[in-house]
């Protein structure tokens, strides 16, 4: 089903941006935690969403996957809008979204996650589920097949069977990205792929998400890990207290003031001062 | 762990088959034995709420509503009694979807609450609707096509069937795609939902199925006593359906089944101890909960059998 080849011919950034935020802003009371946030995403681009600790990043990202409403702004894909839309159905039209926390399900091996996360390709109804209709079969077996071969992608291959819980923590990432996967996207949003991982863990990530762009997916992902963030980045948006402070290329970032200043300021924070 | 509760389910079922022939003559025991399986069945669909992670307090709402049902059509249209069946079971079904859509928002104790307020507004709407429910004097005198000296047998065999096929089906739910798609909700539905699960549609097919089966029960329990009142299901039903599937154990779609037949074998060998039979019963139950958190299905093989043997002793 799914195919894993790279289609490098599509690998060119078209200019057409696949994701447009526009406006994005969501108060919780008094609090506005995104104030007018606005970028585009080009298509197969890996573009990083960096700030501070509670800078509003893990807020923005809910609200382009559909798990918050945004109080005023739009998200647009392929020029069509997703705002308002709930998050089942923006994943359905392509934006799909992983989890900061490891969320699994208890008890259900690697595979069976990954299987299950194939929910969207389903031919077969719930009637047809019960009564294991043939599409239901033949679902099973596609869905089996895709699974395993995503997980083989990812480096998974030979935990297909293991109880999701008894796997070590970057692995669990994986895994996620592999349900995420499974939903077939053309824009993947990755909440802190690299946060509490190693260096080796953090290096083979990065090799993972650039493989995963090179299938022709679009990448954004909110990362506290400067290093990775600057080595794998094509564009960078940097926001703090919830506005855009800058945008543009990893080196463009690094020499930005205001990405200094915001960053200085994180670190006294952190010092307790 | 799959097979052996497979092993347990047979067991059951024989013990189904096989005591009513024991029985047959004594017509105490067969009420007994009917009102076990038809609360099984009902108990089921509060067994598949859990498997969406909710903790369903309604379920006497729903049979409530199938009796009305049955009652109403059986006693004032003189609908013959599988259809009065198939309607209390679609009608709670199709109520049930209604009523879940905006609660089922809810989680937790919050949802519990809040299905606990809807067996007793929906007592309330009975007594108060006297027009269509008779109110506190109930409709009395329902035709039966249970009658003459088999009928206590036939019930029973009815009810039994129905136990069996509705646990069927639950399994099949459970170990199809279906059922992962309600343990996935169970564990974390932001995460269902961000792979393309529409969250709220399967929560309610779960809940709407669930108050199928309260329906259906509910029919066959007042067909059973030819009569139905505001009281017949209450709060305190409600909540014994919720404990036969704690106490039967929610790891196993055997569970309800086991759990309703034990527990309400149970009570009724309690009623020598006439006004403290209550306060037993809630003593064991809540010892049952500190020793088996994970329900009868937890027990190893020589003790289950064990209970199995207290079931038949009756």
């Amino acid at each position: 089903m799914t195919t894993l080849e790279p289609q490098m011919q599509n690998l060119e950034r078209t200019g057409m941006p696949v994701l447009e935020v526009k406006n994005l802003t969501k108060r919780f009371g008094g609090l506005v935690a995104v104030n007018d946030i606005s970028f585009n995403v080009l298509n197969h681009e890996i573009l990083a969403v960096i700030g501070p600790n509670g800078a509003g990043k893990s807020t923005l990202f809910k609200l382009i996957a559909g798990a918050e409403t945004p109080t005023t702004g739009t998200v647009l894909l392929e020029g069509q809008p997703l705002t308002g839309k709930p998050q089942h159905v923006v994943a359905r039209l392509g934006v799909v979204r992983t989890f900061q926390e490891t969320t699994i399900f208890k008890e259900m091996t690697a595979l069976e996650h990954v299987m299950i996360a194939h929910h969207l390709q389903s031919k077969a109804g719930n009637w047809g589920i019960f009564a294991g209709s043939p599409r239901a079969k033949s679902d099973e077996i596609d869905f089996r097949s895709s699974a395993s071969q995503i997980l083989g992608f990812l480096g998974l291959g030979a935990l297909q069977s293991e109880a999701a819980r008894s796997l070590p923590h970057g692995h669990l990432r994986a895994l996620g990205i592999a349900m995420a996967l499974a939903a077939k996207p053309k824009v993947l949003l990755l909440d802190e792929p690299f946060a509490g991982m190693n260096p080796d863990e953090t290096d083979r990530a990065v090799q993972m998400v650039r493989g995963i762009r090179d299938l022709g997916i679009t990448v954004v992902l909110v990362e506290h890990d400067m290093r990775a963030v600057m080595r794998l980045s094509d564009r960078i948006v940097a926001v703090s207290f919830g506005k855009k402070i800058a945008e543009g290329s990893p080196l463009e970032i690094q020499n930005d003031e205001r990405v200094i200043e915001a960053y200085l300021g994180k670190e006294d924070d952190e010092l307790g001062v | 762990m799959k097979s052996s509760s497979l092993k347990i389910g047979l067991a059951l079922f024989l013990v189904l088959v096989i005591v009513p022939l024991v029985f047959r003559s004594s017509s105490y025991s067969m009420t007994v034995l009917i009102n076990a399986a038809i609360l099984g069945f009902m108990s089921l669909g509060v067994w598949l709420t859990f498997s969406i992670g909710r903790i369903n307090i309604s379920q006497g709402a729903f049979g409530l509503i199938g009796g009305y049902i049955t009652a109403i059509l059986a006693s004032r249209f003189g609908v013959p009694f599988w259809l009065c069946i198939l309607a209390s079971g679609v009608g709670a079904a199709l109520l049930g979807a209604l009523i879940g859509l905006p609660i089922l928002r809810l989680r937790g104790v919050y949802f519990s609450m809040l299905t606990l307020s809807l067996t007793e507004a929906t007592r309330l709407v009975a007594l108060t609707a006297t027009g269509v429910t008779g109110g506190a004097s109930g409709i009395l005198n329902i035709p039966t096509p249970f009658q003459g000296e088999n009928s206590y047998l036939e019930l029973y065999l009815f009810a039994a069937v129905l136990l069996i096929l509705g646990t069927l089906a639950v399994w099949r739910i459970t170990n199809t795609r279906l059922g992962r798609v309600f343990r996935a909700l169970q564990q974390d539905e932001a995460l269902a939902s961000s792979f393309g699960v529409n969250v709220s549609a399967y929560r309610v097919l779960a809940f709407s199925l669930c108050c199928g089966f309260g329906g259906v029960g509910g029919s066959m329990l007042t067909m059973f006593v030819q009569s139905i009142y505001p009281t017949s299901f209450t709060v305190t039903d409600s909540t014994n359906f919720m404990l036969y599937c704690f106490l039967g154990g929610l790891g196993s779609v055997f569970g309800p089944a086991l759990g309703a037949l034990v527990l309400f074998l149970g009570f009724q060998l309690l009623a020598p101890l006439g006004a403290y039979q209550t306060l037993a019963y809630a003593a064991i139950m809540i010892l049952a909960m500190l020793v088996l958190p994970n329900g009868l299905l937890s027990l190893r093989l020589p003790k289950r059998t064990h209970a199995l043997e207290k079931a038949n002793v009756s």
